[in-house]
């Protein structure tokens, strides 16, 4: 007798290559629905924004009337805020990666530090705010200022560049660690001189993906007290802003169809901004990326 | 002579510089890693002032609104003159979770249906294609996909829903929040399925499984922990949405729900406080930490039961 009934398996044969079938296509649909997606947002807000896209656009204050609006100040105001959070978060979080690859111990505090980022990446950044408008806000009395926005930025994406950082050290492999020990390098030197430049595209790359990230963020700002209608440009550190996302929540959130639209040819801008640091990243990575 | 004198000096002064730098550097590597240090428990100290922050607060917050009475009492009205005011957290929380459960109705099958195509059907090089594509869509700030559903799938739904949909609705911000989702979850689960091994596949595709029974009796699983962990940080991920829901959601808060009309939710409200003229140390102003400390409660037990899932029920191969 055979072990295997043939009759039989060929008779489900039909209905399993079928499923097969079908369920391949469905599998393709699905991954073609967040395609189709992206296309129709694409679209969606090109058609919509570019109407009022013009240089105008970008130079102009906030305006009450739809034709005079723009996004001067929010634009500086992003800037404003990034330039206090790009070195803040920078070195915090290359300093911490460097500290948990290269110093710490394998004992029970290091551990308890990289449970805690990857829980604080965990927490939504609307918390953050609430933390900023304690501390930074009312606690260090810095108003809803530059600084206050910048630093709890800072805090916000510090988990994303403290493991992209410390993936990107990971890479560097022993053997020329060794090497520079070695030659008599101590361990700061090898870590500033070998180490460090060659974990560097990786490092950069991360931090650039995470302030894109904090470009585009709007609620913590929100509960800081940022402004949504300034008619100014921040002076100094202390100064009130706007960010860009404000902005566009701002017109978003108003019934006038004129001002969806202009919301749309800010969003069209946040865009770009996005594209570039993203594009920027991606260039590092590919370009100065060391295999080793 | 003189040549030679010099040459002396210059070996002296070099030892010195040496010398000097050397204890320089001493110094270096005693003070470097001190500097690190504070680096890494500046991280911790934002944990500990989140949690302080959060606490002091939320607790100032119950000595005038009993607690009982916040996790108890299902209307949230605090816009109105004190005595009338109605601090019952059930409403914000029952207007996150109904948008978290669409969100996930979209984003559970979509994500998990593009992971399996991505690691179990796709080439090389359609992986290459569409990977980066899910990742623009997972860069894309929510500021801007609350605009889309507040002026695509809104008016959208409004046209296929019979008898229609009001502009502010928890449907049309839960699609949006899966979509948004739905790269996560894809991602996530896909590193999980790449992670098991090949021989696996082989194993059963040479006893003549087709490629869906491998994908859905071999693959998922083995890598169901991992699988179930990317649901549960997208779960996380959708109550700690803020601004779609606050664009597209509405702010009605309500027990009830009716899933066409207005609702919610706790990151909503806090933005509105903070959006209106709410003095520092009114009733309201401490609310928005309670609520705070609600939704950061909510998140944490999302992201420990994540970590405890695919810790252990992790297949090693």
């Amino acid at each position: 007798m055979p072990l295997i009934n043939k009759e039989s398996v060929k008779k489900r044969m039909g209905t399993r290559l079928a499923a097969n079938g079908f369920a391949k296509f469905l599998f393709i649909l699905a991954t073609c629905f967040s395609l189709l997606v992206l296309g129709v947002l694409i679209y969606r807000i090109l058609s919509e924004g570019l109407p009022y896209l013009s240089l105008d656009f970008i130079t102009n204050f906030a305006s009450r009337m739809p034709e005079r609006a723009g996004i001067w100040a929010a634009l500086l105001g992003t800037i404003w805020v990034m330039a206090v959070t790009a070195p803040v978060s920078f070195i915090l979080g290359v300093g911490t990666a460097i500290y948990l690859e290269e110093y710490a111990k394998k004992n029970a505090f290091t551990k308890f530090v990289q449970i805690n980022i990857s829980n604080l990446a965990g927490v939504p950044s609307i918390v953050f705010g609430l933390l900023g408008l304690t501390i930074f806000v009312r606690l260090l009395g810095l108003g809803s200022s530059v600084l206050a926005g910048g630093l709890t930025m800072s805090l916000l994406i510090l988990p994303v560049i403290v493991v992209a950082s410390q993936e990107a050290i990971r890479t560097v492999p022993r053997e020329i660690r060794e090497a520079s020990f070695g030659m008599g390098a101590t361990k700061w030197q090898t870590i500033r001189r070998i180490v460090f430049p060659a974990a560097l595209p990786g490092i950069l790359t991360g931090t650039i993906l995470a302030l894109s990230r904090a470009v585009g963020e709007t609620a913590p700002l929100l509960v800081l007290g940022a402004l949504a209608y300034v008619a100014f440009v921040p002076e100094n550190i202390f100064s009130q802003f706007t960010v860009l996302p404000i902005q566009l929540y701002n017109w978003t959130s108003r019934p006038q169809e004129d001002f969806h639209m202009l919301a749309a040819s800010g969003i069209i801008i946040l865009l770009i901004i996005l594209l570039i640091m993203n594009s920027i990243a991606v260039l590092i990575r590919n370009k100065f990326h060391k295999r080793f | 002579m003189s040549r030679d004198k010099t040459n002396q000096k210059s070996i002296r002064s070099m030892i010195q510089e040496n010398k000097s730098s050397r204890s320089q550097s001493a110094v270096m590597e005693k003070v470097v890693p001190k500097i690190f240090l504070i680096c890494a428990i500046i991280s911790i100290f934002t944990t500990i002032g989140i949690v302080f922050t959060l606490l002091t607060e939320t607790f100032t917050f119950f000595n005038r609104i009993s607690i009982v009475e916040f996790f108890t009492n299902t209307r949230w009205f605090p816009f109105t003159s004190d005595e009338n005011a109605d601090f019952g957290i059930i409403a914000l929380i029952m207007g996150t979770l109904t948008v978290t459960a669409i969100a996930m109705v979209v984003a559970i099958p979509i994500g998990l249906a593009a992971a399996i195509y991505l690691s179990e059907y796709a080439s090389a090089k359609t992986r290459k294609i569409i990977k980066p594509i899910l990742e623009v869509l997972a860069g894309i700030p929510t500021i801007v996909y609350g605009f889309f559903a507040l002026t695509f799938v809104t008016p959208l739904l409004d046209k296929i829903i019979p008898g229609g949909i009001s502009i502010f609705n928890a449907l049309s911000p839960g699609i949006v929040v899966g979509i948004m989702i739905i790269p996560m979850i894809a991602s996530l689960s896909e590193d999980a399925m790449n992670a098991v091994p090949n021989s696996m596949r082989e194993g059963a595709l040479a006893l003549g499984a087709t490629r869906f029974e491998v994908a859905m009796k071999v693959v998922l699983p083995a890598a169901l922990s991992g699988v179930i962990a990317s649901f549960v940080l997208g779960i996380s991920r959708a109550i700690g949405e803020t601004m779609i829901v606050t664009i597209a959601g509405g702010s009605r808060p309500t027990a009830d729900i009716n899933v066409t009309e207005s609702i919610q939710t706790m990151t909503a409200y806090i933005v509105q406080v903070s959006q209106g003229d709410t003095g520092y140390g009114t009733t309201i102003y401490y609310s928005i930490y309670a609520v705070g400390m609600t939704l950061f409660v909510f998140t944490l037990i999302m992201n420990l039961l994540a970590q405890f899932i695919s810790r252990k029920f992790r297949e090693e191969y």
